[in-house]
């Protein structure tokens, strides 16, 4: 679709340069790449996402000047830019929020992508791609959070390398490899920071070829209907796109101001403002809110499956959860490409969405907390029978109890204690978990069989017509 | 399509308060706990001054005789447990701080915090010269502010096992910042009846942490809030306030929490100042950009 370029050198150095190196050539082809003319405001996430990667490097880099990675200095040394390097708050707020703008941004580009179709053929490699972003974006972020050591960033750090620990035969080298050493300490700090500034390069490198694999076929777009006539169906991707992600870039920065000037802890945690003690664990250690539904996937296992042990499928469970994305092309078999189309995958797609959100606050929640209750708390009193048997009585009445409590001999070891029943955060985590992998392993590869698509328009330009309910096609204003 | 466009709209919708939930739950259903986390208000209301906190509203600032007060409280009570370590006195002194002056752009020429740092009691270790021996100096400005104890350990063992905790990002360590210390300087209610308070600590009914093993009573009704080694700080104090402000608990536990609020992020009202000119200057610039956009794209239907 990118066709052949339309450049021409007029001046003697750019004649000269084209010769030798082709690179205004190529800024030129990039520019004017024919872009599908009907995109609608969620594909702009793409230029959103380019932007909060540059905010990140670049805010970095500074941070990177004045931060101290070593355990006893690291937290005092966040503080000191927040206080005593000249605008290093404003850095820093933009930095730590910029991650959770980055994640939002990505998010939505992802969901855009499931819901449009844009994962297949021939996009996969790009999909495939993005998917790999994404997933370095969660260890770079992962490794970032741990750079201030607070209490969540320590103890955050210990839940996710244990995990990796919990693979078997590989798992405990690599956790070895990934601390440097049996214990977090000042070898994990430094090479969390190491990594943490090294992987937005690799990013930055992969985004290079999310870019190249998307100006073969060119965008995907609502319709998931292919360009047929470039002159018809598209426009140049200067100025019309450049314009169009511009203004949504602008409005995008107006939430991101929004934290950074009077949000930038809502965010973050409470305990990470407390120095990392590693003598003493949160009451509930919580990763960033973008990490949250994995979290509760991970937390959702808590039963045995054969040999298997619940920890290790957990884990299983929650790495399974992003590589389903990767072979995401293939799971879903419907030719139809976009879900406008599709009645029965974008209902179940809805419910996806709000799943996966779901999954979000049930990571937030403690697993063994209530939803809502199922009624008001009752009291229980427990002790062992004169046959050595635990027993528990339960009942409203706190006065009863109290006096049965007082019948009982000391031997018995009576107390009593508050009984509430309610839907567990767990049980939530298990329903939409299930969802979660239902939706790609069952309904998608499912519904490209049984499911009856609704007529497509025959061309872009037709959509847009039809849209405007006007009879011929207005003219591109190239 | 427009179900499709309706569908979107609610999952951006959702995404936003994806964030925005969590944090909410965090913000209010904290959990309890000793110093090495942020304790809640054991699942109770925070206090708060009949007029609210002024430096928490959108565009809300410091009362420079408050953080005056507020600091006040801090050396005469505070200090003689809990160190400021990640503040210079010389921070006092800076645009927003307590003692800054116009005059005085920087903060080490200002006559105040030179006289705070001179004759602060809590003297900086170093090492003498003349005889190598380690000597306490007094404070420079530069000089951070320092609790009373060599270490840790002997924290520990002046105060029954528990670590005073340095107070300098303290607001920003605890659920509800500002209204947690307010709540927690004013939470020393009398332990009710059935709640066996073990001897050395001290029932305060914001206090993160869990009374069901000292309660005797119903357990569904146990007390709120939990157990600290510091007994009530400002019960005994008696600050005299130099603007004339008339000295009573609720009014001292509000200036020193709102000196510790500012000392958790001294940058507070310069962030909420510059995001006051950044996001009209945004908001303008986008409707520039989206008649650019209605401009460009006007021939071209889509």
């Amino acid at each position: 679709m990118s066709g052949p370029s339309t450049y021409e050198p007029k001046s003697g150095f750019t004649k000269w340069m084209d010769e030798r190196l082709p690179i205004i050539r190529f800024g030129a082809d990039l520019m004017d790449f024919p872009t599908p003319k009907n995109l609608n405001y969620w594909w702009t996430f793409g230029g959103i996402l380019a932007a909060c990667l540059a905010i990140q490097i670049v805010t970095g880099i500074v941070l990177a000047m004045h931060y101290v990675a070593n355990t006893q200095m690291a937290f005092a040394s966040v503080e000191r830019i927040m206080r005593d390097i000249d605008f290093g708050w404003l850095i820093r707020n933009i930095h730590a929020n910029g991650a959770s703008m980055f994640f939002l941004a990505v998010y939505i580009h992802m969901f855009r992508g499931m819901y449009y179709g844009s994962y297949k053929n021939p996009r996969e490699v790009i999909w495939i791609l993005g998917v790999v972003i994404y997933f370095l974006m969660m260890a770079t972020a992962f490794m970032g959070y741990v750079l201030p050591w607070g209490q969540m960033s320590f103890h955050g750090s210990a839940v996710i390398t244990n995990l990796i620990g919990a693979i078997p035969l590989i798992g405990e080298p690599i956790k070895t490899y990934l601390m440097g050493g049996p214990a977090i300490g000042d070898p994990t700090l430094n090479r969390f920071f190491s990594l943490h500034y090294l992987l937005p390069f690799v990013i930055a490198g992969i985004v290079v070829l999310h870019i190249w694999a998307l100006h073969v076929p060119g965008n995907n777009n609502p319709t998931g209907v292919s360009v047929k006539d470039v002159k018809k169906d598209t426009v140049p991707f200067h100025p019309y796109y450049t314009v169009k992600d511009g203004f949504a870039i602008v409005i995008f920065l107006i939430l991101f101001a929004l934290f950074v000037f009077y949000f930038p802890n809502a965010l973050g945690h409470a305990d990470n403002s407390v120095e990392a003690n590693p003598l003493q664990t949160p009451a509930h250690i919580v990763p960033e809110w973008y990490l949250l539904p994995f979290y509760a996937i991970l937390r959702a296992v808590t039963f045995d499956i054969g040999p298997i042990p619940a920890k290790l499928l957990g884990v299983i469970a929650m790495f399974g959860a992003i590589v389903v994305l990767f072979i995401l092309p293939w799971l879903d078999t419907s030719k139809v490409r976009s879900m406008r189309y599709r009645p029965v995958a974008r209902s179940l797609f809805v419910v996806f969405a709000f799943a996966s959100v779901g999954l979000g606050f049930c990571g937030a929640n403690d697993p063994d907390k209530f939803v809502f209750n199922f009624g008001p708390d009752k009291v229980a009193l427990v002790y062992t029978d004169t046959n050595r048997q635990p027993q528990r009585e339960v009942s409203d009445d706190y006065a009863a109890l109290r006096a049965r409590q007082s019948a009982l001999p000391p031997t018995a070891g009576a107390a009593i204690e508050v009984q509430s029943e309610g839907f567990k955060w767990l049980w939530l985590s298990q329903i939409l978990g299930a969802y979660y992998f239902l939706y790609f392993l069952v309904f998608l590869p499912l519904l490209g069989v049984i499911e009856k698509p609704k007529p497509r328009p025959a061309s872009i330009a037709d959509s847009v017509r039809k849209k405007h309910g006007s009879a011929t096609p207005a003219a591109a204003a190239h | 399509m427009r179900f499709a466009k309706l569908a979107l709209a609610g999952l951006a919708a959702l995404a936003v308060s994806a964030v925005a939930v969590p944090v909410l739950a965090q913000e209010h259903g904290a959990p309890a706990g000793e110093t090495g986390h942020a304790a809640g208000a054991g699942g109770h209301e925070l206090m708060a001054p009949a007029h609210g906190w002024h430096h928490e509203e959108f565009f809300g600032t410091f009362d420079q005789n408050q953080l005056q007060r507020g600091f006040k409280v801090f050396t005469e009570v505070c200090s003689s447990c809990h160190g400021m370590k990640l503040l210079s006195f010389r921070n006092l002194g800076e645009q927003g701080g307590p003692f800054y002056e116009a005059r005085y752009p920087n903060p080490n020429d200002n006559p105040a915090v030179k006289e705070i740092a001179a004759k602060y009691v809590n003297q900086i270790p170093s090492i003498d010269p003349d005889s190598g021996d380690p000597v306490k100096m007094p404070a420079k400005t530069s000089d951070r502010i320092l609790g009373p104890y060599a270490s840790d350990i002997a924290a520990r063992v002046v105060n029954g096992g528990a670590l005073p905790p340095d107070l300098s990002v303290i607001a920003k360590a605890r659920h509800g910042g500002a209204a947690y210390v307010y709540s927690l300087l004013n939470g020393y209610h009398t332990p009710p009846a059935g709640l066996t308070v073990a001897a050395g600590q001290h029932y305060n009914a914001y206090f993160g942490g869990d009374t069901a093993a000292s309660w005797s009573g119903d357990p569904r009704h146990k007390p709120p809030g939990g157990f600290l080694a510091m007994a009530s700080p400002l019960a005994t104090a008696n600050v005299t306030f130099d603007d004339g402000t008339p000295t009573n608990l609720p009014q001292m536990a509000e200036d020193v929490a709102t000196f510790l609020a500012w000392a958790s992020d001294p940058k507070a009202v310069a962030r909420k100042q510059m995001g006051a000119a950044v996001i009209p200057f945004l908001i303008l610039l986008s409707i520039l950009v989206f008649l650019s956009y209605k401009a460009i794209w006007r021939n071209v239907e889509h």
